[in-house]
């Protein structure tokens, strides 16, 4: 376990370079302080216990020079220090003037962001990269700290008054949002994550009401459905062993395994998608998995436009799905896109979902599953 | 010897002298006790007290530290786990460590230190014993009956608008023991000025009396604020009266400030003392006058006058203003000077000493180092940009448990060991507590050693579940393994220091050859404690290492074999005359 034990924690704001430099000078003073002490006791026990040879004559009892000497020295680092931390705690207290203002709302027990133009998010809070962002913070409530560690930042959030802390984030990805203030029982699960963007998938984001992609037209979600629940492993440009290909079927007569045909309309490829053994393309066995029940009836509409747009002579395709799967691809994730299909991403959704909202112990499959895997283990 | 004992050395007196009742065996009926005024019983009864105290605090201690071994917690409930997280904090730092050292060692030892038959007020010395165990009775029925979910820093408006648990209760106990605090801190200060023995002078005076002195002044600006403040929250949680609450209109941070005005002071209560005995364990088994005496006396009051000056530091990022924050820093930063002044002090007078290498004085070297890591991971608290981060995690966790348990509870043990001869009249297994000694030291490390670690990653204390950041568990798991440890070191003196009481061989008037007055009198001392009131003719730690080293080895060669560890002549009755005397008592 050890082995994967991290030391420090990431370091993802303007603040981390400078805060850790004056961390590690303060480790640095400290670790060569205690050596000094811890080296001279030992020493000094060895060398002077009680029957050794060693020389105790002249012993000194009291000397103004050593005295004054040990308290200048650790009074002029101790001054030097503060204003090496002095100086980092007024670049935190001071925002540019163009940092972005984010409202955050504190309450039993959780974060809730206000973006300035409207987006509003729960226990996330997506920033852009390389741009200042100022947060104004009141709680609803009791006080709460909002507590970014990769960023070096923490601060108070008072109800009745408002608090502010600003930070640039330097590094893209998702980092801890704790609350830091003692708040009462579910304190320890008040927190959440903070995503740090590129500031274009920031930018179309925000644009898009806190979606991490812009909103598809149903032939697209059809599109990335058919690929999703693998429809297209069989179902491709041309006629197969295993199926046949449904470019070009829309509107035409089908022949069917039972010797009548049928109309390629919504009502057959409906049928075709959930119960397909009941009208088999002429010949072809009944391979095809059912899908009733696995997928909803709002995602039959998309599956059905897009192979009617590829189901029409003619047709093409619908756009090249390279923005699909940039946003993908980005790191940002985080949210549902509102057209995927529930059925496949449900799985995929709970997690991530479980893991940015507050939640109970009891009947809580996360906390359920853990304390599970820690009962295995020992 | 400095001084002129009433009767000429009470270690060789007859065995008549011997016969004598002590202040234990005087009369044992539980009404004697229960009524008494004198000072030893007091601290005797302190000692019982606090124990039971620190046991509880204790359990809920290992409790916390099983639950955190899984990111999703073992058997508690969150709002469990909060209780027992407040309730450890409220123990051991309400009716433990601003308690323990000042009121048993404090009370046993200030009178015999100064050459005065008791303190000044017996009767209220008794009453703050009485004030001390109703509070602690509230705080525990408090927590027994609906529990305290607030942690002992009570902060508002959670405290008084928010939590459901019986935090009017806990804070009348707290209140109660306030003024047993005050009530003790008042009685030491008169004592000290008004009943110092003839030749007593100040600066003769052992480091332990200066440091009680300045606790007491401590303990006697400060505590009427947080008792006032405390109460202040009642008010506002039982009628509503808008004080802090933004709510009814008042002001949250106003509490943060007189919370800390009193409890930032109230670190000093608790460390302040461990110098004192500090002071007395490495002078007296370095056989050494402690070096730069006047150094470290007025380091004592400086740390205590400095300390009222600091307590924003708690508060920087609370939403108080940057100038606020940057005085406080520099003024944290200056206290941090006299403190260093005393490491050093200590360290140079192992310089040409003669170092016995017993428990007590391993308690008092391990409190130089622990004391140091201490000491300068406060720094990066003090400092204000390296706070912004590190507050509320297990750094400042670590950090202050490396005060006040490597600090406080490493100097009460070392006293404990170092007095209880002189308390009981009973020698323990010295080689045993030697090694004890050691585990106590290696526990302490490994249990919060990792604690730094994990709160420079950013792990925020007081957390019950982490499952959403696993990555801290493997510190959890080191941290819970060293509290094992730990756990046994506390336990096992216990079980060493009883059986003596139950047929340890009995202790002569000074066992460990060393020097101050309380060593003069018999162990255990009669009721009045000296005979006659001693006149001090010499400066306190008047030890002069060449001679002590020629006459250690004369001693050596005399009586080749001491006690279990002990040096020759720690026992009462050499062996031979054992037969002789027959007598027990």
């Amino acid at each position: 376990m050890l082995t994967n034990t991290p030391f420090s924690p990431p370091s993802a704001s303007n603040f981390a370079a400078e805060y850790d430099f004056v961390f590690f000078l303060l480790l640095g003073l400290t670790i060569f302080f205690s050596v000094v002490v811890g080296i001279a006791v030992i020493f000094f026990t060895v060398r002077y216990r009680q029957g050794s040879k060693a020389d105790r004559s002249r012993p000194i009892y009291e000397d103004l020079r050593l005295e004054t000497t040990w308290s200048v020295i650790p009074l002029l680092l101790g001054l030097v220090m503060f204003f090496l931390g002095a100086k980092v705690f007024v670049d935190m207290k001071v925002p540019p003037k163009d940092a972005q203002e984010i409202f955050i709302i504190g309450k039993q027990w959780m974060w809730h962001v206000q973006h300035s133009n409207g987006v509003r998010e729960n226990n996330t809070l997506h920033v852009p990269v390389g741009k200042p962002v100022k947060l104004t913070m009141i709680s609803q409530d009791v006080i709460h700290a909002f507590y970014i560690p990769a960023f070096r930042v923490q601060m108070h959030v008072v109800p009745g008054r408002y608090t502010s802390m600003w930070f640039t984030p330097t590094k893209a990805g998702k980092y801890h949002l704790f609350c830091s203030m003692y708040c009462g029982t579910q304190h320890s699960e008040m927190g959440g994550t903070v995503v740090a963007m590129e500031p274009k998938a920031w930018a179309n984001w925000i644009a898009n009401g806190g979606e991490s992609v812009p909103p598809m037209t149903l032939e697209q979600a059809g599109q990335k459905l058919y690929n999703n629940i693998s429809c297209n492993n069989c179902h491709g440009a041309d006629d197969n062993l295993r199926a046949p290909s449904l470019y070009g079927i829309w509107g035409k007569q089908r022949k069917l395994s039972n010797g009548t045909s049928v109309v390629a309309d919504e009502t057959y490829i409906r049928e075709s998608i959930l119960r397909p053994h009941n009208r088999l393309s002429s010949g072809y066995g009944p391979t095809m998995p059912i899908y009733e029940g696995k997928i909803t009836e709002q995602d039959i509409p998309k599956l059905l436009t897009y192979i009617k747009a590829i189901g029409t002579p003619g047709g093409v395709p619908a756009s090249s799905p390279t923005s699909l799967d940039a946003a993908a691809l980005n790191g940002t994730g985080g949210t549902m896109t509102p057209f995927a299909s529930n059925a496949i991403q449900y799985q995929e959704n709970l997690k991530k979902r479980l893991d940015a909202t507050p939640t109970t112990r009891r009947g809580n499959p996360a906390v359920n599953a853990i304390a599970a895997q820690e009962e295995g283990r020992q | 010897m400095s001084s002129i004992p009433i009767e000429k050395g009470l270690e060789n007196s007859s065995p008549h002298q011997r016969e004598q009742a002590n202040y234990l065996t005087v009369d044992w009926s539980l009404k004697s006790w229960l009524t008494t005024g004198d000072h030893k019983r007091i601290g005797i009864m302190y000692l019982i007290s606090i124990s039971f105290f620190f046991l509880l605090g204790g359990i809920s201690a290992g409790l916390i530290r099983y639950e955190l071994t899984s990111p999703a917690g073992r058997v508690l409930e969150s709002e469990t786990y909060n209780k027992i997280f407040s309730a450890h904090g409220i123990l051991m730092i309400f009716t433990f460590l601003v308690v323990a050292i000042p009121a048993v060692f404090g009370n046993f030892l200030l009178p015999l230190m100064i050459g005065a038959r008791d303190l000044a007020f017996p009767r209220l010395n008794l009453m703050s014993w009485y004030l001390y165990m109703i509070g602690g009775t509230l705080i525990l029925g408090g927590m027994i009956n609906g529990g305290v979910d607030s942690g002992w820093t009570f902060y508002v408006p959670y405290s008084s608008m928010y939590a459901n648990s019986n935090i009017a209760l806990v804070i009348v106990g707290i209140f109660f023991g306030g003024f047993s605090s005050i009530t003790t801190g008042i009685n030491f200060i008169v004592t000290t000025h008004k009943m110092r023995a003839p030749g007593m002078t100040w600066f003769r005076l052992p480091l332990f009396v200066w440091a009680m002195y300045a606790t007491s002044v401590v303990i006697i600006l400060g505590t009427p604020v947080v008792a006032i403040t405390l109460l202040l929250i009642v008010f506002e949680r039982v009628f509503q009266l808008p004080i802090f609450s933004p709510e009814l209109g008042g002001d949250p941070v106003l509490f943060q400030h007189l919370f800390w005005f009193y409890s930032h002071p109230a670190v000093y209560i608790m460390i302040l003392p461990a110098f004192g005995i500090q002071s007395e364990l490495i002078a007296n088994f370095a056989r050494k006058r402690i070096f730069g005496y006047h150094f470290v006396a007025f380091s004592t009051l400086a740390i205590a006058g400095l300390g009222f000056l600091v307590w924003g530091h708690h508060m920087f990022i609370s939403s108080q203003s940057m100038y606020q924050g940057i005085v406080f820093s520099l003024i944290s930063f200056l206290v941090a000077v006299p403190s260093a002044v005393k490491i050093f002090n200590w360290t140079a007078t192992l310089y040409k000493g003669n170092i016995r290498l017993t428990s007590p004085m391993i308690y008092a070297l391990s409190f130089i180092g622990l004391f140091t890591v201490g000491g300068l991971t406060g720094l990066f608290l003090g400092s204000l940009g390296t706070n912004v981060h590190l507050t509320n995690t297990y750094f400042i966790v670590a950090h202050f448990h490396y005060v006040m348990v490597g600090g406080s509870l490493t100097a009460f043990l070392g006293a404990l060991h170092y007095w209880w001869p002189k308390m009981t009249g009973r020698l323990y297994s010295e080689s045993l507590a030697k090694w004890n000694a050691v585990l106590v030291f290696v526990g302490f490390n490994l249990t919060f050693f990792p604690q730094f670690v994990m709160g420079w990653m950013g792990m925020p204390r007081r957390y019950h579940y982490y499952y959403f950041a696993p990555e801290y568990q493997p510190y959890h798991l080191m941290s819970t393994a060293g509290a094992s440890v730990l756990a046994l070191g506390l336990i096992i003196p216990g079980f060493y220091l009883l059986k003596s009481l139950a047929n340890g061989p009995k202790a002569s008037a000074n066992p460990w050859g060393a020097h101050g007055l309380e060593w003069e009198t018999a162990s255990p001392p009669v009721t009045t404690n000296f005979e006659q009131t001693p006149i001090v003719m010499d400066e306190v730690y008047d030890f002069d290492p060449v001679l002590e080293h020629e006459q250690a080895q004369a001693r050596k060669a005399l009586e080749p074999t001491g006690y279990e560890g002990y040096e020759p002549g720690a026992l009462a009755e050499p062996k031979k005359d054992e037969s002789d005397l027959g007598g027990k008592s």
